[in-house]
């Protein structure tokens, strides 16, 4: 392999506690293309790598673990090229989820955006979405990267309970509730998608760095 | 017919715990495992378990269970909750015997939380994503026991238990100290040493996926400026808005956006596991904490 000159390194690695370490990057896009690196280096005595909204959290055995796995990340490198991701082409997405656009707070985000719930759905449709880390639950992916214009703010008052397969939006995140959990994301429509299932390999139906296209559906 | 316990009182909440889940927290899901990984290793230790064998977690006692199909080695550890078989006990952290149609008791801790049941051949229930351990946060894994469960024994190896007893550190009653790592977000705090000069008093509120601290309340250096989600360990101390730390367990959420303003280190994280609510902790730094530019 080689190391072109402008390649990219680790900037900054931040001890989290005695056994992990915190990288830190600018975007989410970058996130996801260290994500791959790392996993793919096998880094000895690391357990766990988490990706986040604009950081990867390398987990490690133990205590010993940190000062070898640090030497082996700042030798890590990343051609700037792989940051310029592509979105997929229409049919090409990693997954699809057929959503029905019945949510209780669409009038709502069609208020707060300016736009008509028509315009929303249209919006959460045409733009493919990526995973860009997991949290909240197990198989529930931040999605990234949408339609600019849905950026909206949670709701005030979180629901105690919201269906599994609520779509949601959240600030700069879409997203699909894997089971009946409380939460606060403005809901915009339900899918029957399983995000989660531990009887399958892999149990989570989103993982970092996939895309995702939303598809309208008729209600049956 | 194999070995089984059958399980007649939990307390309130008794649990199946292995080393938990590693190398799924991309999906979400977390590493879970024995709160005081020590005392169920020490527990499998006893018996003679490879360490990969699960053993009960009990919270605060009241446990008890009817040895039937055969007779089983086991051992308690952690709090000493007066173990017994059949009303005789045989002491915590220690091998003893109990025969078909026997039971064994956990009384109330003297003093913390947790305690483990190990039995020769671990609980052999079926495991999930790879472990046997039940999260409490998002439910996966084998469910907390309840009256009636039969848990079956799992096959024993060759090895031969090699300890009848250890000797272990007796659990703090009173107050205790717990040695932290600063940040990696002790800069988004006006005070950040507020942490290490406060007696924090352990809430009610704390359970297997936080420990809730009281005492004098940090202040966020940039009023409403928001962290976006970062990846997060057992042991790290989270602020939320309200300024009192939550010193996050092993079911803790994988990714969280309140910053973390240091993180327990590894040697002391057991001993939160046995900590009660109304118990006092004191936190240190573990090593000088880097200054920070406060804009003077």
């Amino acid at each position: 392999m080689t190391v072109t000159a402008d390649a990219l390194v680790i900037g900054t690695i931040t001890d989290y506690g005695d056994q992990a370490l915190l990288l830190q990057f600018g975007s989410t896009a970058e996130v996801l293309a260290w994500n791959d690196v790392l996993r793919d280096a096998e880094v000895p005595g690391v357990v766990d790598i988490v990706p986040a909204a604009r950081t990867v959290l390398i987990k490690l055995e133990g205590p010993g673990c940190a000062g070898v796995a640090r030497q082996h990340l700042s030798k890590l490198r990343l051609t700037p090229e792989v940051l310029e991701v592509a979105a997929p082409a229409d049919g090409a997405a990693d997954v699809v989820i057929d959503v029905v656009y019945d949510g209780e707070d669409l009038d709502e985000v069609a208020e707060l955006t300016g736009m008509t719930p028509r315009d929303v759905v249209a919006a959460h449709t045409q733009t493919p979405w990526r995973v860009g880390f997991a949290g909240f639950a197990p198989g529930f992916g931040y999605l990234v990267g949408g339609d600019e214009r849905l950026n909206v703010p949670r709701r005030s008052e979180p629901r105690t309970k919201v269906p599994a397969g609520s779509v949601g939006l959240a600030g700069e995140f879409s997203g699909v509730y894997p089971r009946s959990s409380p939460g606060g994301w403005q809901l915009i429509g339900h899918t029957e998608a399983e995000l989660w299932n531990v009887d399958r390999d892999p149990p989570a139906l989103l993982m970092p760095g996939q895309w995702v296209q939303f598809r309208e559906v008729s209600s049956s | 017919m194999t070995t089984t316990l059958e399980i007649l009182r939990t307390g309130p909440l008794a649990i199946v715990e292995d080393l938990g889940r590693k190398g799924m927290a991309h999906l979400g899901v977390t590493r879970s495992g024995a709160a005081d990984r020590r005392a169920h290793e020490l527990a499998n230790r006893l018996v003679a378990n490879p360490g990969d064998r699960a053993t009960i977690e009990v919270t605060f006692g009241g446990f008890s269970a009817r040895v039937r199909g055969g007779d089983v080695a086991i051992a308690v550890t952690g709090a000493d909750t007066d173990p017994a078989v059949n009303g005789v006990p045989f002491g915590t952290n220690s091998i003893h015997y109990a025969h078909d149609g026997q039971v064994i008791s956990l009384g109330a801790p003297h003093s913390g939380m947790r305690s483990y049941l190990g039995v020769r051949g671990g609980i052999d229930v079926a495991p999930v994503l790879g472990s046997r351990s039940y999260d409490v946060m998002s439910s996966v894994g084998p469910l907390p026991l309840q009256p009636g469960d039969m848990l079956p024994v799992g096959d024993h190896t060759d090895d031969y238990p090699e300890l009848d007893q250890a000797p272990v550190a007796a659990i703090e009653d009173d107050i205790v100290e717990l040695s932290v790592v600063p940040g990696p977000r002790d800069d988004w705090f006006t005070d950040p040493d507020v942490l290490v000069r406060t007696n924090w008093q352990v809430t009610n509120r704390s359970d297997r996926v936080g420990m809730r601290l009281v005492g004098m309340p940090l202040e966020y250096r940039y009023g409403d400026r928001q962290l976006p989600s970062e990846g997060a360990t057992r042991g790290a101390i989270q602020v939320p808005p309200n300024g009192f730390p939550v010193i996050l367990g092993p079911d803790h959420p994988v990714t969280g956006g309140y910053p973390v303003i240091g993180v327990v280190v590894d040697e002391d994280i057991d001993r939160i596991a046995q900590i009660r609510p109304g118990q006092t902790v004191r936190l240190h730094w573990s090593r000088p904490r880097r200054p920070f530019q406060n804009g003077s």
